[in-house]
Order: structure tokens, then C-alpha cells, then sequence
């Protein structure tokens, strides 16, 4: 194996013959290579956060047509950094009467649950933390291990906010679980594994292509699941002042941040990898470190659209958010994937071509129908407000300036 | 087999001790100037009023009814999907039925008025 094919292997199999001469057994080894290979994919990641705050900044900024961080260094790239350093030097506040166990364990949990999502996503054909048989359903549930941080947050500051925050995040986080995790088994079915290196081996056309209405639904969830806007109910600054991190302070107030911006990311490499393909693409097969340039580049994208998601909605109700997933998302998935069994059984003996067109079509006509019906659900007529005829600027010549002596 | 999960026991006890290395060096490095005015409970800068765990609205409970009863589907539903390739047309419908039944419930639910949030 070369070293331009694949660096990542080359430098994996190097530490461990390095490791193997030393000459400790084959089991301390092998833990000894789990603990510093565990290391560096969660520290990268842990700093990878910092690239991720200054792009995320930069397109809010563009996108509320502002220029975004642009002093420290080239586009303004160090300005997390310095945002960095200056937090670990903060005062970490803690309030008199919090439950002490809750309160620190809170941050740590909420960064801890999103950075075991790592270990099992395959990033390129050979690059991975380790490959279990049940990978989405651990993600599932490592996903549910970081609402259980932000209950121990609002339980543990003892204050109110804090509390209508969390118990605002649960409501949230346990609807969307439901279409999250429906809309999944459409891989899984598909596959027939629910590894994740075995979906992506198997989506010879990416799934969003076989089922673009389970890849919506999913979309949809995942981003609920990262609890931000448009569905950030449980930190809205104007509602309830910042939601479960009221009483946090200095770092522990950034391990939050550090979570939700690092969620984000995560559910969009996770969406890249069930529904578009992970780290497919022309001559990934030979050239391993192609397909995680390729898995990177998707990965953008679908976070460029979770950007632009994030910055073009303004926040839910509540109760819109609950009718959303229980009256509209809900019974998408579970008709979706009710079609989906049935179809592909059905044309189980046909061409794979064909039986992917008929399956993409019986999305489309899904997708088609419940637009259509929830067109009749919604009330579309609006009181009309302010129809009265306002005074407008508007000059009758453009071409007289005032003051100029003519008359208009 | 067991490697693997070896694996992810020693990725999640390193994903635990980052977060709370990095919070421990914040405090080594941070001043710790505590008065009984800073640490104060936080209600929009007056003296907090009552206590804090608030009594919450019993219309989760019911959220949360009908959350466990598609959650405890999904888990039925993965060994099926895991198995759909190799199942004959008669499961596949067996499932359809199933599902059916608890698309008829959600609709009940519906019906009942236990979904609007008010």
C-alpha cells in the first residue's frame, strides 16, 4: 500500500508496528491503539470545531448581509481561536443552590454524546473508527445520551427558565425521534444491515434517489434533533432568556456551544452518509483517501443547506413545531415506508434500474399527495392587516432635485 | 466482535474525558472571585420568587405516551427491516398490517384531541 493512496492506513499501520515493537502482547496493543487512535479522531473533532464556528459565522453574516468575522488573520479565520482563548480565561460562575453532580455533568455529557457519533461513521472505504453491527441504532441512541445532558442542565441550575428550556428540549427531541427513527429503517430495509459501512457499500444509486421522501423526513428530523433554529424552542432568547444554559458561565457554557455546533456538523455527515452515498464517488473503490475528499465536499453541502435552513426560517411556536411532526411527519414516514416494502417486494424480480425509477416514483407521488393534503389542512386565508392607503415616498419627477427652484 | 465494542466503551470514555479536561484546565486557568450577588439565581435581575422546579403541564405525559408506543414499533420494526430481503411476500404484509394498526391509533389520537398542544 502507497503512501498517496490512502495516508491515513499508512500512518495507522506505521504507528502499529510501532507499537507491536516494542513488545507488549497482542492485547495491549491492540487497547493501546484503540485509546490513541480514540484520542486523535475526538480531539480532530474537537477542533474541527473551531474551523466550524468561523464558517457557520461567515454565512450567518452573508446571509443578514454583514461580512461575518473579518479581523484576526486571512476572512477573519482566527477570530474563533482568539474567541477560544479568551473563554478558557473566564470566571466559571457556579449559582448558589445548584445540584452540583447535574450542573458539571451536564456540558460534558452534551459534547460527549455528539463526539460518539464519531466512532462508528465510516469516513472514506477503509477509514473508520470501528464498524458495529448495529451502527444506526447506536446512533439513535447516542443521539437520545444528549438529551439527557440537557435535562441534567435544566434540572441542575435551579431556575426556571432552565427548566421550561429542558422540559421544552424533551417534548422537542422525543416527537422527532419518532420520524427519525422510521424514516431510518428505509436504508436498513433497503441494505439489509444496519451497519453503517454496509449501507454505504450498498447505495449503487445514493438512497435519496431511491426514496427522496424518507431522505426529507430524515433531513427534517435530524435538524430538529440538533435543536437549532428554526426549531430552537429551547434556547429562545426572547421566550425564556437562553433556555437550559442560563446559569452556565465560561467553558461550561462553550462545551455547549461546542455540542450544538458539533451536532450540527455530525448530523449532516450523517445524513451524507445514509441517504447520499457516504463516501462514494468516481474511483473511490481503488483511491481510499478520494473518498474522503468526497464524503467532505457532501458534507459541506448539506450543511451549506443547514446553514441557509437555519438562517432563512424564523422560529416555530411550539405548538406549530408538535403539529409539524405528529400531524405531518409522522404519518409521512409511516405511509413512506409502508410503500416502500410494498413496492420493492412487488418488483423484487425486476431490473434494478426499473425498480429503482418505480420506487422513485412512488416518492414523488407520496411527496405530491401530501403536499397536496396538507394545502387543504392549512388555513391559507390571512385577515388582512394595515390595508388602509399609506403615504409613500414617492416623487412625482425623478429628474427635479429639492431645493432646486423648479416646480414638480 | 467484542473489539469492536471494546472500542466504543474506550471512544466513549475518551469523548467523557476531553470535555471535562478542557472544563478542568478552564477552572485552573479562570479567577474565582465568588460573591452572594453573582451567585445568585438568575430571574431577569430581581430576588428569585419561589422555588424553581416549577410544575410542568400534564400534556407531556400524554407526548410522551404515544412517543413510547411508536419508539417501542421502531425496535420491533429494525430485526424485520434487517430481514426484509430475505422475507417472503406474506411478512411484508404481516408488517404492513402492523403498521396500519398504529397509523389507525395515531389517527385516534388525533381525533381525541390529544395532539394540540394548547
Amino acid at each position: 500500500m502507497s503512501f498517496w493512496r490512502d495516508p491515513i492506513i499508512f500512518i495507522i499501520e506505521w504507528a502499529k508496528g510501532l507499537l507491536a515493537g516494542i513488545g507488549w502482547g497482542p492485547g495491549w496493543a491492540t487497547i493501546v491503539g484503540f485509546v490513541i487512535g480514540a484520542f486523535v479522531l475526538a480531539t480532530g473533532a474537537m477542533f474541527f470545531v473551531v474551523f466550524l464556528i468561523w464558517y457557520e459565522r461567515k454565512l450567518i453574516g452573508r446571509l443578514q448581509d454583514r461580512f461575518g468575522p473579518n479581523r484576526l488573520g486571512p476572512w477573519g479565520l482566527f477570530q474563533p481561536i482568539a474567541d477560544m482563548l479568551k473563554i478558557f480565561t473566564k470566571e466559571l460562575i457556579t449559582p448558589s443552590g445548584v445540584d452540583w453532580i447535574a450542573y458539571n455533568l451536564a456540558p460534558i455529557l452534551s459534547v460527549a454524546a455528539v463526539l460518539m457519533m464519531w466512532a462508528v461513521t465510516p469516513f472514506s472505504k477503509t477509514f473508520f473508527g470501528v464498524n458495529i453491527s448495529v451502527g444506526i441504532l447506536f446512533l439513535i441512541a447516542v443521539g437520545g445520551l444528549g438529551e439527557v445532558g440537557i435535562i441534567l442542565a435544566g434540572w441542575g441550575s435551579n431556575n426556571k427558565y432552565a427548566l421550561v428550556g429542558a422540559l421544552r428540549a424533551v417534548a422537542q427531541l422525543c416527537s422527532y425521534e419518532v420520524p427519525f427513527v422510521i424514516s431510518a429503517l428505509v436504508p436498513v430495509m433497503l441494505t439489509g444491515s444496519m451497519s453503517l459501512v454496509d449501507i454505504v457499500e450498498a447505495q449503487n444509486p445514493w438512497y435519496i434517489l431511491v426514496a427522496p421522501a424518507a431522505a426529507l423526513v430524515f433531513f427534517i428530523a435530524s435538524v430538529a434533533e440538533t435543536g437549532r433554529a428554526p426549531f430552537d424552542l429551547a434556547e429562545a432568547e426572547s421566550e425564556i432568556v437562553a433556555g437550559y444554559n442560563v446559569e452556565y458561565s465560561g467553558l461550561k457554557f462553550g462545551m455547549f456551544f461546542v455540542g450544538e455546533f458539533l451536532h450540527a456538523f455530525t448530523a449532516s455527515f450523517i445524513f451524507v452518509t445514509v441517504f447520499l452515498g457516504g463516501w462514494r464517488g468516481p474511483g473511490a473503490d481503488q483511491i481510499p483517501v478520494l473518498g474522503l475528499v468526497y464524503f467532505m465536499i457532501k458534507t459541506f453541502i448539506v450543511y451549506f443547506a443547514l446553514i441557509l435552513f437555519r438562517g432563512t426560517n424564523p422560529r416555530f411556536r411550539i405548538d406549530q413545531m408538535m403539529d409539524l411532526n405528529w400531524k405531518v411527519l409522522t404519518p409521512l414516514s409511516l405511509v413512506v415506508i409502508m410503500v416502500i416494502a410494498l413496492v420493492d417486494r412487488l418488483f423484487a424480480s425486476s431490473a434494478d434500474w426499473l425498480r429503482t425509477v418505480i420506487l422513485l416514483a412512488a416518492n414523488l407521488v407520496i411527496l405530491v399527495v401530501a403536499e397536496r393534503l396538507i394545502r387543504r389542512g392549512v388555513k391559507t386565508t390571512r385577515p388582512e392587516v394595515g390595508s388602509r392607503e399609506r403615504p409613500v415616498a414617492s416623487p412625482d419627477n425623478l429628474f427635479i432635485q429639492p431645493g432646486s427652484g423648479a416646480k414638480g | 466482535m467484542l473489539n469492536d465494542w471494546l472500542y466504543v466503551g474506550v471512544f466513549a470514555l475518551v469523548s467523557m474525558f476531553l470535555p471535562a479536561a478542557a472544563i478542568s484546565i478552564a477552572a485552573l486557568l479562570s479567577p474565582k472571585k465568588p460573591n452572594s450577588i453573582k451567585n445568585a439565581t438568575y430571574e431577569c435581575g430581581m430576588e428569585p420568587v419561589g422555588p424553581a422546579w416549577a410544575q410542568m403541564k400534564v400534556q407531556y405525559y400524554v407526548f410522551t405516551l404515544i412517543f413510547l408506543v411508536f419508539d417501542v414499533e421502531a425496535v420491533l420494526l429494525f430485526p424485520w427491516a434487517v430481514a426484509y430481503k430475505q422475507l417472503p411476500l406474506y411478512a411484508v404484509v404481516e408488517a404492513i398490517l402492523f403498521i396500519l394498526i398504529l397509523l389507525g391509533g395515531l389517527l385516534y389520537a388525533w381525533r381525541k384531541g390529544a395532539l394540540e398542544w394548547l
